[in-house]
């Protein structure tokens, strides 16, 4: 297996070994999809387009939003998405 | 499943004789105790705490210990002069219904007096002990702890969402399950306020995070580094989430200091980070601080996942390896007990590693020894703290 999804919404997936772009990989919902780039280990890979201010999900939950829309194959990570996480202590 | 039923109605999966020191000084003493009675027939576990200055923590973990449904008998080790309450732990474990001894190493006359009437009264005890009546046990008996150490890339894909189904599967069960560390939530306190059985169980495991949070900085611990990005995580909340993932998605029946017994079936939260100011340096020292805990807290066994493998087991309770990562599943098999890494290596499903997760609990329980155990591991630490909340 070289890509896990965690949860049946979740839009992306966690390479289970370095993987290079090009490379076409099988989702578990058996759909083909072709890398746009290179994803490391452990690394996130957007499993369909996520656009801009939408909410990246992995284990069915959000992990921050995409800060501009992202193609299905792309390298999910710091450049193309943030933390949505403010600590509001007053609460 | 078999155990043993305690006179206080407490059902272990254990019948063990614990052997306790209350400060270092009395180490050795209740190490040779301990050391010369051991047998496979009924293992004499050391545990013990190190410190003179008296701890409320302390003397209630010690407390609860002691009282543990795997704990059928108990000799305190005492110097003499330290703060430790003997004679209340004495008291609390006679009223348990428990075969219960103290040996005062100044009163004694010296250390091989003491070693001679330590390993007497265990000797004494020994029947009474080997008798404690069988019971037939049902998951609605028993506690399953969770705690995580060593983690790596794979743990937040395999080994914890694993556990999470598991203790999903507990819990309908009619089990009680308790995860830990509000410092590795940091992000999640959103989530876990939703699944609070009652609005205010909500907002206290919402607010331990916070505390959490204040405490680490303190300590100069910060939550997310660059090697967490080079992993492939990107934001505090996917990191967390990692940790999360092993609470499984249950309501959240409440949040539980160290040594609070839950007072209900379900799933509970351990709230490990003192009150109050932060002086008591780290929250857990190491993960034994925390499976001493969750034992206090009455976990007959623990799930710890690991990814980088750690050996560690511990006295009093049997822990359950699950590793995470199929590298050092195939580098540390002696020491491991499940290895979740199939799911990377052979796809196995979540579902498939909470199967035999559920089937290796069972047979812990009913007796079958797990790795660490087996290896004779016994790890014990006990460290200071302090809780305002009672």
């Amino acid at each position: 297996m070289q890509l896990i999804s965690l949860h049946p919404n979740d839009n992306v997936a966690v390479a289970l070994c370095d993987l290079k772009a090009g490379q076409e990989v099988t989702l578990s919902d058996g759909r083909i999809l072709t890398l746009l780039e290179d994803i490391d280990f452990g690394h996130k890979v957007a499993v369909r387009a996520i656009k801009q201010g939408e909410k990246v999900l992995k284990y069915g939950l959000p992990i921050g939003s995409a800060t501009r829309d992202i193609e299905a194959g792309e390298h999910v990570h710091i450049q193309n998405m943030k933390s949505d996480y403010i600590w509001r202590p007053d609460r | 499943m078999t155990g043993y039923i305690r006179k206080d109605n407490r059902k272990g999966i254990r019948n063990v004789i614990v052997v306790t020191y209350l400060v270092e000084c009395a180490h050795h003493v209740a190490e040779q105790i301990a050391r010369q009675t051991d047998s496979e027939a009924l293992p004499v576990h050391l545990i013990g705490f190190g410190g003179c200055a008296p701890n409320a923590y302390a003397q209630e973990i010690m407390e609860r210990l002691c009282t543990h449904p795997n704990v059928g008998g108990v000799v305190i080790v005492s110097l003499g002069c330290e703060n430790f309450l003997r004679n209340q732990l004495l008291e609390v474990v006679k009223e348990s219904g428990r075969e219960a001894a103290l040996i005062v190493i100044q009163e004694e006359g010296g250390t091989q007096c003491s070693i001679s009437k330590g390993v007497e009264a265990i000797k004494a005890m020994t029947p009474t002990v080997q008798a404690v009546p069988k019971v037939e046990l049902h998951w609605q008996d028993l506690c399953i702890g969770t705690v995580c150490g060593g983690s790596d890339a794979c743990s937040g894909i395999t080994a914890n969402p694993a556990v999470g189904r598991t203790f999903d599967r507990l819990v309908d069960a009619g089990a009680t399950c308790i995860f830990e560390e509000p410092g590795e939530l940091i992000g999640c306190e959103a989530m876990l306020r939703e699944r609070g059985a009652t609005k205010e169980v909500g907002q206290q495991l919402y607010d331990c995070i916070h505390k959490a949070d204040v405490y680490y900085k303190k300590m100069g611990h910060d939550s997310f580094s660059q090697g967490n990005a080079e992993g492939g995580l990107t934001t505090i909340e996917e990191k967390s989430l990692g940790s999360y993932a092993k609470s499984g998605s249950r309501m959240i029946n409440g949040l539980i200091r160290p040594g609070e017994i839950p007072p209900t079936n379900g799933l509970y939260m351990m709230d490990v980070v003192p009150d109050g100011e932060a002086r008591w340096g780290f929250p857990n020292v190491s993960d034994t601080a925390e499976i001493v805990e969750m034992m206090a807290s009455g976990c007959h066994t623990v799930l710890y996942t690991t990814g980088r493998g750690s050996v560690a087991g511990s006295a009093i309770a049997p822990v359950i390896k699950v590793c995470s990562n199929p590298i050092t599943f195939e580098h540390l098999s002696e020491d491991m007990d499940i290895n979740a890494g199939r799911i990377i290596s052979e796809g196995a499903t979540l579902e498939e590693i909470a199967n035999e997760l559920l089937k290796c609990i069972e047979q812990v329980a009913d007796g079958q020894m797990t790795r660490s155990e087996a290896l004779g591991h016994r790890e014990f630490f006990l460290g200071y703290k302090e809780f305002c909340r009672k």
